[in-house]
């Protein structure tokens, strides 16, 4: 059985009139990179910041590592490290006085300090803009910057909070390839995302939620198998394609996406293509069945804004 | 296993050495930037000393209780310095690294918490009163115009008069909805004390309702009357009573400024 590093039980987070964490039970495992993934609102971010102890809980538990959040936030907060999804970097400061500065608040002391953050410019790959402001570094660099300073007290739970969103696809990957490094250096990762394949890329499991709940939960494999089979075909949306669709597979799913048919089936692999050999549809066209697929069933399409 | 957290109510702030290390990052930020910070605090009242103080001043034949004017006016620049250093530096300072740097954020997610961060703004705030009152004081020095020896009082007093002003900064940025809120404290509550606390002429010469609001509600009639004794003192204990006033403000304004802050934060 893995050691559970954070259980959460019935925790629960209140404003005036939104219950933005509704009454949800969870656990994290120590080395694991879990995932915590939901449209807008859904309550993600507000259950991060409840577990580095910087907002109070309404009711319900929460403890890491066996300490409570509400009475032992500095223990806490001494081994956690945050990765925000606003920049919050210090402005005023350069790249290695950032992490200097941050360094100082977690005791650290001056020597040791410089030594990380030397270190952490060559993880993170800024050993060129070290003595740069803020200012001057692309949307990429500051998020590699936050993961750096992220890291300044080496921290056993990292909170990673929308860590690639806004990032080109090369600085994504980066970013990427440092969370895989983390993760076999034995770090227990948080990761909060809109993007199914990075979760489905970086985590072990995922938990997802919507308004408040948790809805769902497994390894990112087991979910899609769940809920989307092996393969969805796509075809353009006409009625006569449907009604044949729906005479072919009477257990599958059909979703009109716009004007494409959406089906989903729990038939082994290969089931579409033999379809279609002997029925050539418009625009017909199979792939695997992903993550995003089991996201948006189980949240559905409407906009969350 | 774990007790259903209590919303925090209002109470007395928790605070560790942690403090330091907000005021630090402050200093460390004004060191960087030393030369903008520290010439044009210099020059300042050297401008008032030369306008009104040998200008005006040279109209104002009569003396005011045993000094010219120049000397009347010279503890009372030290004090508004004392005053817009530490207001400035907690309303428009504070909310900068509060709404738009997000500094706070970023603060207490290390093992640094809420409380102490807005007690190093404040701690920091009375430092800058202590630097901008200490360059005043060396300018009217220059100028001739101290009499006292205890004329060195008025570093503590700029400390103290500044955590006062620090902390009654804070509590408006922790209301103010946005930067632009700051135009209210500052031209209803500020002018009005840079004009009526015994700054440019006597409180006697004020009708008598507008004296007891100016020694009632107005800080700075205070600090006034304290840097004034330290610098022409006369062995008077005339400054007890602005002592014991501001000893007795201070404190309030700390707590209400950690506590309004935190409900503005941490909700």
């Amino acid at each position: 059985m893995p050691e559970v590093l954070i259980r959460a039980e019935g925790l629960t987070k209140k404003y005036d009139d939104l219950l933005a964490v509704d009454s949800i039970d969870f656990e994290v495992f120590k080395g694991e990179c879990c995932g915590f993934l939901g449209p807008n609102g859904a309550g993600k971010t507000t259950t991060i910041k409840m577990i580095h102890c910087v907002l109070p809980l309404t009711s319900g538990s929460l403890a890491v590592a066996g300490m409570s959040v509400s009475e032992k936030p500095r223990e806490i907060k001494k081994m956690i490290g945050v990765a925000p999804q606003e920049e919050n970097l210090d402005p005023d400061f350069t790249t290695i006085t950032n992490l200097l500065v941050y360094a100082r608040y977690f005791d650290i002391p001056k020597s040791e300090a410089l030594e990380r953050a030397e270190n952490l410019l060559k993880f993170s790959q800024l050993e060129e803009k070290r003595n740069v402001v803020i200012d001057q570094l692309s949307t990429g660099m500051k998020r590699r910057l936050i993961l750096a300073r992220a890291l300044i007290n080496e921290p056993q739970v990292l909170l990673l909070d929308e860590p690639t969103t806004g990032l080109d696809p090369q600085a994504r990957h980066l970013i990427w390839d440092k969370i895989r490094s983390l993760k076999k250096q034995g770090v227990t990762i948080i990761l909060t995302t809109h993007y199914m394949d990075e979760a489905a890329e970086l985590c072990d499991r995922t938990l997802i939620m919507d308004s408040g709940k948790i809805i769902e939960e497994g390894a990112p494999v087991d979910l899609v198998k769940k809920h989307a089979g092996e393969e969805v075909l796509e075809v353009d949306y006409d009625e006569k394609v449907m009604n044949m669709l729906k005479e072919k597979f009477p257990d599958a799913r059909l979703e009109v996406v716009g004007e494409r048919i959406h089906v989903f089936t729990s038939q082994p692999h290969g089931v579409f293509t033999s379809f279609l050999e002997s029925f050539p549809t418009k625009g017909a066209a199979v792939r695997a069945a992903n993550l995003e697929d089991v996201f948006l069933k189980l949240t559905g399409r409407k906009l969350r804004e | 296993m774990t007790a259903p957290q209590k919303p925090e109510g209002f109470g007395l702030p928790k605070l560790t050495y942690r403090v330091w290390k907000v005021w630090r990052r402050n200093f460390d930020v004004f060191m960087k930037t030393f030369k903008t910070n520290f010439f044009p605090p210099l020059l300042e009242p050297i401008f008032y000393l030369a306008a009104m103080g040998t200008g005006l001043g040279a109209l104002i034949t009569q003396s005011i209780e045993g000094q010219s004017y120049i000397q009347f006016l010279a503890p009372a620049l030290v004090s508004i310095t004392i005053m817009y250093s530490s207001f400035f530096e907690c309303t428009y300072g504070s909310f900068v690294r509060m709404y738009y740097q997000r500094t706070f954020d970023a603060i207490i997610a290390t093992p640094i918490s809420i409380e102490e961060v807005i007690a190093g703004e404040i701690l920091w705030g009375a430092t800058r009163s202590l630097i901008g009152g200490a360059i005043v004081l060396g300018v009217v020095a220059a100028f001739g115009l101290i009499s006292s020896p205890l004329f060195l009082l008025v570093l503590p007093v700029a400390f103290f008069a500044g955590l006062m002003f620090s902390a009654i900064g804070l509590c408006f940025t922790a209301l103010a909805p946005n930067i632009d809120f700051f135009n209210y404290p500052q031209y209803l509550f500020i002018t009005p004390m840079f004009l009526l606390s015994s700054t440019f002429f006597p409180l006697t010469l004020l009708p008598r309702p507008l004296q007891i609001f100016a020694q009632a509600v107005l800080p700075l009639t205070h600090t006034v009357n304290l840097t004034r004794w330290s610098i022409f003192g006369n062995g008077e204990l005339s400054f007890i009573p602005s002592l014991v006033w501001i000893a007795a403000v201070t404190p309030v304004f700390f707590v209400l400024a950690i506590n309004l802050m935190k409900r503005r934060l941490i909700r």
